[in-house]
């Protein structure tokens, strides 16, 4: 909300500094975005910073209020004057311009009353009217159609006051102007823009701001006059109301201003309401935005006689009730609107008016020719507004302060505010009386706060006067008795609770606002500490992706949202879609649903650095998210997935990279060191038969029977579909939760061996479809325990190998802990292994 | 032999003198004084002397022996000095070649981040408590004092299920009413946890904005909890997370489900609060948003607001981790390239 300091001022005194308030306001939860500034400098506060503005400054002595005494022809031009200026010297300045609103005085000789116009002399910076980018000048003298000319009356955009230049800025004249006066002291301003959360509906206008800055400054509150001059007739028999939905509506109030002249407003109003972004209309409808701001209580104003029009000229009933089933309004902002069932309407007997609370329909609005102003002033449930508003997609000033919460107290405060500034702008009586229906007068709210609640929450003793002046300073009622506090609650603060033990909650945050938060205590925590757990789930995960770190692997974290097309990319052959968590507003079309899998996150994640890096060497760690049958939540397991695809070794100048792209072996090879970093031992592969996977190399790893996940190389259908097609694209995807269950935290360790090892090689020649695991495991088994290790370090194909058999080359370690083994005692193990591979897998020993 | 003697000596010092590399030296060596030396072979030949001539010559042999043998040591401890002088210099490599990549793994920088505050927090007593991503309303919103329609909904733009009721946490903040619930008991226990989490906002990507992001939710109840406790405790974060000597500020706003409540300001840590791009020129950054839990809250939670009390805050691990490495688009973050990633 834009909140302009000279209105402020209005209601209360500001004694320091513009910035020091913003800070205050802004510590008290009034966040103040930004300031603005008219004509007048930035000011500097030890302490406090804010961004340096670079508006226009109107120079104290260049830059004043002048007074144009006489405006003559200009002999040699059509379109230019001479402006006679007073400037407050000893002689008339004689300025050439060619503003079209001193047209109508050329050659009227002196005028009786002056025009008031800003005056910038010579040297005076401005900014530059014809230009139609911002753009300053510095006054120089120079001649317009051979007059000299040096000075200047200035129009709203050479001073930075609007956009407009159209002629130059004629002020309504004031007695109290003095020529010559310093035009910062006349039309300098400030503005703020304060940040409202929800809570403060409150401040949702100029006196709501100026009740909080007093409160802040521990000044007292000016209220605006409340009076009207009732001389007419009584309203009693001109209109009725009838109030059909009380809790939507709990009050509706009228006034009536007969004979009123629609004309422009007065230029004090239709400057208050520029200086917070309103486009002054006439003086009726100006005055109903104008209470909205001053006061924050929408105002809306019919045309009498076209309400009399519609009931032929009968006495009129304003009825509020909710809408029926097909009804439509065309409103002022030229929308015809089909009416949902909780819009609560203003109608009469022969249909709908306005929106309620909202925005008016266009065939009662004020018009020049209105005379007879009929003004409703009414209180609305916050929620329906809100309701409406959103179903109606109309925002309006009206409707976002109802929407906020208005109380029905106001409602009596702003017609009669509006209807007396109405009469006194347009003329005309006000009829006697106010047309108040009140069906549900707000309950007056107490709360009851004994001091030790503000101990026992703030953590600071306050004395029980304090508090009771910090409550009073906001308008709080408070009778103190003992260490408890009655507290009454002004109609306006709506955001106090009831609830005795809300109620309190909510009056401790108001002593603790106004006292200041930087003023509570730093403490630590006295309370006894909850029983520490250890989080075992959380170290596990993160353990696994530390070793998958140190593995060379770079960790993503992606977009969950995902489409059920992209998944289905997956699957090589058409399937049936599984169940998706589906967005019912997604914000694009590609992120509609939450992912089942993070593969395709990897792939996208891949297929985007291909572009600039030969290696893809990436894992993420996340949630999943697959719908239940039995609960509208969906279960969320996590998953561990990794992708690698690309150069084995990035190429380098010493030409000794390793070659080739990566393959199955090497996410193998991860999976190994997944598992060892992660101490799960025993784990066993079995070929895996993943829809995604290349049939012949995908595994699947297994641990005591029970899938931890699978991994191998993606199915080329559904490389090419990723358009990664070139190098091999290897994947992996494990189930987070069973990985991280079969991590044993308290592994064993072996002894450092004190004997030598003994070292022997063996080469068997096997049929293709035996397995190496199969050969490790006959060898191990024979082996015995004098057998320590076996690595396999060749498979070889080919002469003089026997088609359909393939070579597979060991070393073997043997080596006993307790003594050296002799040649005899290692030929007759290693022996015995070659005899068992030969026996029990039909193996030969390589010649 | 004498003679012989005399002159073989006088050669093998001049010889000696000559031998300029290792090869040389250990061929001279093995001329002189090795096992089938000159000098070897007369020492050997002593015998054939007649008796009255051996003593002298012997002693002379010896005599020449050991001279040419120190001679040899010193020799050969010059040329090893000179060889190895020689061998650095030839050793030399232009080390401005680049070095061999190898390929480096890394954490996400959210990670990295959260990891952080997991560990600070820990250190405070605070313990990691996981809650889901796809929540019910009832739970993300109207718990947590936010009734359906209430203005205060404005808040979080929320993308809703096809489900009625269930949509995706806009916050961390529903792992409140769970924690308070799972590990409460019925409103009896003091709870200190935190809560990380992904969070969704229906929010138009920007660079400044994103529809996916990590907060880290803390909670505190308890039977004598304080809003000077609640300051102490951020403060002493803050000090832990930038700095020994940052200055916080607590300013008061508005969450439905605090009350006092407050947004959490950290003195500007790249301009030292002097006013920078970064602070928009005001010389603090927003952190945290915190405050003591709402009584409806409590009671919604378990626990009778009257005897118990709390607070909660909290934080997002991606603004601070830009703030931190002065990362001007937050799209980076779930856009995984490499170039970034590799910056972390
Ligand atoms: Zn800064």
């Amino acid at each position: 909300m834009q909140v302009p300091l000279s209105w402020l001022r209005d209601y209360v005194d500001i004694d320091i500094p513009v910035e020091a308030l913003a800070e205050r306001l802004t510590l008290a939860g009034l966040e103040v975005g930004a300031i603005t500034y008219l004509g007048i400098p930035q000011g500097h506060v030890p302490g406090i910073r804010w961004p340096k503005s670079d508006h226009l400054v109107w120079d104290r002595d260049k830059i004043v209020l002048g007074a144009i005494r006489e405006v003559k022809p200009h002999p040699d031009a059509d379109r230019l004057v001479i402006a006679m200026v007073d400037y407050g010297g000893t002689e008339l300045e004689a300025t050439v311009t060619g503003a079209p609103n001193l047209f109508e005085y050329r050659g009227k000789g002196p005028l009786d009353r002056p025009l008031w116009s800003p005056f910038a002399k010579e040297g005076a910076e401005v900014w530059d009217g014809h230009s139609d980018e911002p753009k300053r000048m510095i006054l120089k003298e120079k001649k317009l159609r051979g007059i000299p000319n040096r000075c200047m009356v200035c129009s709203e955009k050479e001073l930075g006051l609007a956009d407009s230049h159209e002629g130059i800025l004629l002020l309504e004249h004031s007695a109290a102007y003095v020529p010559g006066t310093p035009l910062q002291d006349v039309l300098g301003d400030v503005v703020l823009t304060v940040e409202l959360t929800p809570n403060l509906a409150r401040c949702f206008s100029i006196l709501g701001v100026a009740r909080e800055v007093a409160a802040l400054l521990d000044k007292p509150l000016r209220l605006p006059s409340f009076e009207v001059l009732m001389e007419g007739a009584g309203i009693a028999g001109e209109v009725a109301i009838d109030i059909r939905e009380a809790d939507l509506n709990p009050r509706f109030t009228l006034t009536l201003l007969r004979g009123v002249t629609i004309r422009p407003s007065p230029q004090w109003l239709q400057r208050r309401l520029q200086s917070v972004g309103q486009r002054p209309i006439n003086n009726v409808v100006d005055v109903t935005n104008y209470i909205t701001f001053e006061i924050g209580q929408p105002l809306h104003a019919f045309d009498f006689d076209k309400l009399k029009a519609r009931v032929g000229g009968a006495m009129p009933t304003i009825i509020t009730r909710l809408a029926q089933a097909g009804e439509r309004l065309h409103t002022l902002d030229e929308v015809e609107r089909e009416l949902d069932a909780h819009n609560i309407l203003v109608c009469d007997t022969q249909g709908i008016l306005s929106l309620g609370g909202v925005i008016g329909g266009a065939e009662t609005e004020i018009s020049d020719s209105t005379q007879n102003v009929l003004l409703e002033a009414a209180s609305w449930n916050f929620i329906n507004i809100r309701r409406t508003m959103q179903s109606q997609k109309v925002f309006t000033d009206a409707g976002t302060r109802f929407s906020r919460g208005v109380h029905p107290s106001q409602a009596l405060l702003g017609v009669r505010r509006g209807i007396e500034l109405m009469r006194q702008s347009g003329g005309g009586q006000v009829a006697q009386g106010v047309l108040d229906v009140y069906p549900r007068p707000a309950p007056q709210v107490n709360v009851d706060l004994p001091i030790r609640e503000v101990h026992r929450l703030l953590g600071m003793e306050l004395d029980v006067m304090t508090i009771a002046n910090l409550l009073m300073r906001l308008g709080f009622g408070v009778t103190v008795q003992d260490n408890l506090l009655h507290v009454r609650v002004p109609d306006y603060r709506m955001d106090i609770s009831a609830d005795p033990i809300i109620g309190q909650a909510d009056l401790i945050e108001e002593i603790a606002r106004i006292y200041g938060y930087d003023r509570i205590p730093d403490t630590i925590m006295a309370d006894a500490m909850p029983p520490q757990w250890n989080n075992t789930a959380l170290e596990r995960e993160e353990r696994a992706r530390d070793v998958l770190v140190s593995l060379g692997l770079r960790e993503n974290i992606s977009y969950r949202l995902t489409t059920p097309e992209r998944e289905a990319l997956l699957l090589p052959m058409p399937a049936a879609a599984p169940e998706y968590v589906t967005l019912a507003n997604p914000l694009t079309p590609d992120r509609a649903v939450l992912r089942r899998t993070l593969l395709v996150n990897l792939l996208e994640n891949a297929l985007a650095n291909t572009r600039h890096s030969a290696r893809q060497m990436i894992f993420e760690i996340g949630s999943v998210y697959l719908k239940r049958a039995d609960s509208p939540l969906p279960d969320e397991p996590r998953r561990l997935s990794v992708l690698l695809s690309g150069e084995r070794q990035t190429a380098d100048w010493t030409g000794q990279a390793v070659a080739g792209t990566l393959d199955f072996f090497d996410l193998k090879g991860m999976v190994d060191g997944l598992l060892d970093g992660l101490h799960i031992k025993g784990a066993t592969y079995e070929r895996s038969s993943h829809p995604s996977l290349h049939p012949g190399r995908a595994a699947n790893v297994l641990l005591k029977g029970a899938a931890l996940g699978d991994f191998g190389e993606l199915h080329p259908i559904v490389t090419g579909r990723f358009e990664l097609a070139g190098a091999p694209v290897l994947v992996a995807e494990f189930d987070l939760e069973a990985l991280l269950g079969a991590m044993e935290p308290n592994y064993g360790t072996n002894p450092l061996p004190t004997t030598p090892p003994v070292l022997q090689d063996v080469a068997l020649v096997v049929k293709e479809d035996t397995t190496a695991a199969a050969v490790e495991a006959v060898i191990v088994k024979a082996g015995g325990n004098l057998l320590k290790a076996v690595r396999l370090f060749d498979v070889y194909r080919g002469e003089p190998i026997p088609a359909g058999h393939k070579s597979l080359a060991y070393n073997l370690v043997y080596q006993a802990d307790d003594r050296t083994l002799t040649d005899t005692e290692v030929a007759k193990v290693h022996q015995k292994i070659v005899k068992t591979c030969e026996r029990e897998l039909s193996a030969t020993l390589r010649a | 032999m004498l003679e012989q003697l005399e002159q073989i000596y006088q050669e093998a010092q001049v010889s000696l003198a000559a031998a300029a590399s290792s090869e040389a030296l250990h061929e001279w060596e093995s001329r002189t004084i090795g096992k089938k030396g000159a000098v070897t072979l007369l020492l050997r030949s002593t015998g054939q002397l007649p008796k009255e001539e051996r003593a002298a010559f012997g002693k002379r042999a010896n005599e020449v022996k050991e001279l040419l043998d120190a001679a040899f040591a010193e020799r050969e401890t010059q040329i090893k000095e000179i060889e190895l002088i020689r061998s650095l210099e030839s050793g030399q490599v232009d080390i401005t070649l680049p070095g061999r990549a190898h390929p480096v793994g890394g954490l996400h920088p959210s990670t990295q981040t959260l990891r952080e505050l997991y560990h600070i927090w820990a250190d405070m007593g605070f313990q990691v408590f996981r809650s889901r991503d796809v929540e019910d309303d009832d739970t993300n919103f109207t718990l947590l004092n936010i009734p359906e329609h209430h203005p205060a909904r404005d808040m979080w733009d929320t993308f809703y299920t096809t489900t009625p009721g269930v949509i995706l946490r806009t916050h961390t903040s529903p792992g409140q009413i769970r924690a308070m619930r799972e590990l409460g008991e019925n409103g009896t226990q003091p709870i200190r946890v935190i809560l990380p989490g992904m969070c969704y906002r229906y929010e138009q990507i920007t660079s400044r904005s994103e529809m996916q992001f990590h907060q880290l939710e803390g909670l505190v109840i308890g039977r004598n909890i304080r809003m000077s406790d609640l300051k102490g405790t951020i403060t002493a974060f803050a000090r832990r997370m930038f700095g020994a000597k940052a200055a916080v500020r607590f300013r008061a706003s508005y969450f439905p489900f605090t009350e006092p409540s407050m947004e959490i300001d950290v003195e500007c840590f790249l301009c030292g609060g002097q006013g920078c791009k970064v602070c928009k020129y005001a010389g603090w950054l927003e952190i945290s948003g915190a405050g003591m839990v709402h009584p409806t809250v409590l009671r919604n939670g378990g626990y009778d607001p009257s005897v118990w009390s709390g607070f909660a805050f909290g934080m997002g691990p991606e603004r601070m981790t830009m703030l931190k490495h002065r990362i001007s688009d937050i799209r980076y973050f779930w856009g995984n390239d490499l170039r970034f990633l590799e910056q972390f």
